[in-house]
């Protein structure tokens, strides 16, 4: 679609310069670290899977065990090696002996150690390689799906329960199924093991329960004639813990957002920056479109206030994860429609913001979210409001839309609010199918104007940030009006000064290819 | 005793309880379903059950509107329904009581409880700049707002009220599942009491499922449901306050 705002483009080539200096200030300042999550995730990554007698995750019992005898700096991935090469009679016996603090204490480095995990990373981006073949055949079987695809959450508590109805949702139009989390997870420092049955407004995220959904949405497949994406959140403390469960189960999009963390969590703002880059990582090699949370910043301040922010976060992120080897199409930036419905003209803001961000990441999947602000409890008036939301979004070409309810802030969806947010959307979408492409905006108008006005807002505040680098911007309460200073938080204690020699065979394979090359 | 005051709802005319209804049944859509949608419909008292939309929505599952007239009324006369009592004043008026009444900057508290992540309700009181054109308590001059956010565990909450010597705490519970919210916001005040810290401070409840004579029930001195507005809440502050100072329980 030819460019209809006439934004400079030397404004935002100066703009994503801005955020290079800001992800290059981050990278000079994590890369000497690493994390308990990190570490966990190569365990994970290496076979090491379950729980111990008091539901502890062994990859947890490893790491904890590495961290008290001092030799986590190091890389879990060389302590795992010496153990196999000391004769340990695969992972699970190399783990139980690294589980046990004393035993891991006493355990000398072998010299061949890399020798012995070499075929146990093999396996694992042999697994990862294919899975992300197997979702590209997939896909290829079927004709492209319609754009904006429509976004479904799911959130029961109870895997069986979600898998009903992420299948209704499925067979009535959703090309997305997210299954939220239990409200707390981002604030464990583990990732709970199994299927689960119980959890709060949403279900725990487990490797058992990703495979679960998978193998009921891939068996729909052939009946209803579509791949159905599924989505779920690599996001809090156990961000590349998640991330790899993903790729292990072939997961096609993941929420994977530090600042979210950061400022909405209070997550320490290196522990997360330095989790994050790993996810991203994986998510690169798998496959995986990322989404991020800029849309968060709506919720709790105005959106039209902010919305120079989010296009700053906006650009912040796309520099990080191209930074993590993502590729464009990978970059789900969020955004979201959550201007008063009450203020005159609000809508042509809406359209303004969403189309600038269509304009200065052409080739980015947008993450478009529904409005929640200002949703009051009239169902019907939040009905109209989310058919302006979709309208907002087949207008301006957004690639994934996260489907409004109207019961938003009243319950967790029933299935029929669903269905009637499903059948909206698709309603729209198709009556407005090529609304886009006929649409020209006056030059002079509010809606050029507005995004103008995003745009140089968005380079004012990156340049301040790009000033003093985005730890001092996070603690100055540049996002969100919110501080978070870079040695506070929750998990600063599980960030970890890497040793000279330190290794992760993984990031080593990841970081060695091309941004975007497939491992 | 006042005279009976029945009602019944109106569609186009007085008195034609016209009622309209919608929900799923968990089976395929057939004849059978349509029918025993009408019939649930008249067992909750409705005649003449008109099913206006059958739709399957998923291979299990339809969805019904249905319309339909109750007969049956209820007496206004008879219903007391309790508000939490407020200052009918503006935003400016109240501030300048506050401090003219309390002579302190007033302490105020809000947060939602451990596992509640959402903070909509909560932003919406507090911010600066508030929800509906009525600004935030942040924005007032004569409190000390602190908005904790969201998944605060209750036992911060408490040693926050003690350190910082809290006048009020304003909860914001949102529903989810399983009536959880209901057992936070009754662990709160267990746990205030326990500690002697209860008598301090004016407790809040407020939430889309929240409604006052719920909040007095689980020990709260008052609870405000969807819409409401920061001034609202302040007012209620005022008054609540003002009775504690005049009673010898609010201190300097």
């Amino acid at each position: 679609m030819a460019p209809k705002l006439g934004l400079s483009p030397e404004q935002v080539a100066r703009c994503r310069a801005l955020a290079r200096q800001v992800s290059d200030g981050v990278r000079r300042e994590t890369e000497r670290f690493t994390t308990v999550a990190t570490e966990r995730t190569v365990l994970r990554l290496l076979g090491v899977d379950g729980v111990d007698a008091d539901e502890v995750p062994v990859p947890n019992r490893v790491v904890a065990s590495l961290q008290a005898a001092g030799k986590l700096a190091r890389g879990a991935a060389v302590w795992m090696g010496s153990a196999l090469a000391r004769g340990a009679r695969g992972v699970g016996e190399a783990a139980g002996l690294l589980s046990d603090p004393s035993r891991a204490a006493a355990l000398v480095e072998h010299p061949r150690w890399r020798e012995a995990v070499t075929p146990l990373v093999e396996t694992t981006l042999t697994r990862i390689r294919a899975n992300r073949a197997e979702r590209e055949r997939r896909l290829a079987a079927h004709p492209p799906d319609p754009l904006p695809l429509l976004y479904a959450i799911v959130a029961t508590g109870n895997i069986h329960e979600d898998v009903v109805q992420a299948e209704a949702a499925a067979r009535a139009g959703a090309q997305c199924i997210a299954v939220i989390r239990s409200t707390a997870q981002s604030l464990l420092d583990h990732v709970p093991w199994g299927a689960t049955t119980a959890g709060f407004g949403g279900t725990f995220a487990t490797q058992e329960n990703f495979r679960l959904m998978r193998a009921s949405l891939d068996a729909l497949e052939p009946q209803i004639g579509r791949y159905v994406r599924l989505v779920n959140y690599c996001s809090g403390l156990c961000m590349p813990e998640i991330a790899a469960m993903g790729a292990l189960e072939r997961l096609d999009m993941m929420l994977n957002d530090a600042l979210y963390g950061i400022i909405f969590r209070d997550i320490n703002p290196m522990r997360t920056l330095i989790d994050q880059n790993f996810s991203r990582r994986i998510n690169a090699v798998a496959g995986v479109v990322i989404n991020t949370g800029e849309d968060n910043y709506l919720t709790t301040a105005d959106a039209v206030e902010q919305a120079p922010a989010v296009l700053a976060s906006q650009f912040i992120n796309e520099r990080l994860a191209r930074d993590a080897g993502l590729e464009n199409w990978q970059i789900g930036l969020g955004h979201a429609f959550e201007i008063d419905p009450e203020l005159e003209d609000g809508l042509l803001y809406e359209i303004a913001q969403a189309e600038a961000a269509r304009e200065i990441f052409p080739d980015a999947p947008l993450k478009y979210m529904p409005p929640t602000k200002h949703m009051t409890g009239n169902v019907f008036r939040g009905y109209q409001q989310n058919a302006l939301f979709v309208l907002t979004s087949v207008a301006t070409g957004q690639s994934i839309h996260l489907l409004g309810m109207l019961t938003e802030a009243l319950h967790t969806p029933f299935l029929h609010d669903r269905w009637l947010a499903i059948t909206q959307a698709d309603t729209i979408r198709r009556n407005a199918r090529h609304l886009a492409e006929e649409i020209a905006f006056r030059p002079d108008g509010r809606i050029v104007r507005r995004a103008h006005e995003v745009l140089s807002g968005a380079e004012g505040i990156l340049a301040r940030v790009a000033e003093g680098g985005l730890f001092a911007a996070l603690a100055d309460g540049v996002f969100a009006d919110t501080r978070r200073p870079r040695d506070r938080g929750r998990g600063f204690e599980g960030v970890v000064a890497r040793d000279p020699d330190y290794a992760n065979p993984f990031l080593e394979a990841w970081s060695a290819a091309p941004a975007g090359a497939t491992a | 005793m006042s005279a009976a005051r029945p009602v019944r709802p109106y569609g186009d005319k007085k008195g034609d309880g016209a009622v309209q209804v919608s929900f799923t049944l968990p089976v395929a859509k057939t004849a059978a379903a349509t029918e025993a949608a009408k019939r649930f419909v008249a067992k909750m008292g409705l005649r003449e059950p008109y099913v206006t939309l059958a739709e399957a929505i998923a291979p299990a599952f339809t969805y019904f509107v249905v319309y339909g007239r109750a007969t049956h009324d209820v007496d206004l006369a008879g219903i007391v329904a309790e508000e939490a009592p407020a200052a009918a004043l503006g935003r400016e008026q109240i501030d300048a009581e506050l401090a003219k009444r309390f002579g302190r900057r007033l302490v105020v508290l809000g947060c939602a409880l451990e596992s509640d992540a959402h903070t909509v309700g909560l932003d919406a009181i507090f911010n600066m700049k508030g929800f509906a054109g009525d600004y935030g308590l942040e924005r007032y001059h004569a409190l000390d707002a602190r908005n904790l956010g969201a998944q605060v565990p209750v036992a911060e909450v408490v040693r926050l009220v003690r350190e910082a010597k809290a006048d009020a705490v304003l909860v914001s519970a949102t529903v989810t599942q399983n009536e959880i919210h209901v057992r936070h916001l009754t662990d709160l005040v267990d746990m205030l009491e326990a500690e002697g810290l209860r008598d301090r401070v004016v407790l809040i409840a407020g939430g889309a499922r929240v409604d006052h004579a719920l909040a007095k029930e689980l020990g709260y001195d008052a609870g405000f449901g969807p819409g409401t507005t920061a001034s609202r809440v302040a007012g209620f502050l005022l008054e609540e306050l003002t009775r504690r100072r005049e009673a010898g329980q609010w201190r300097p």
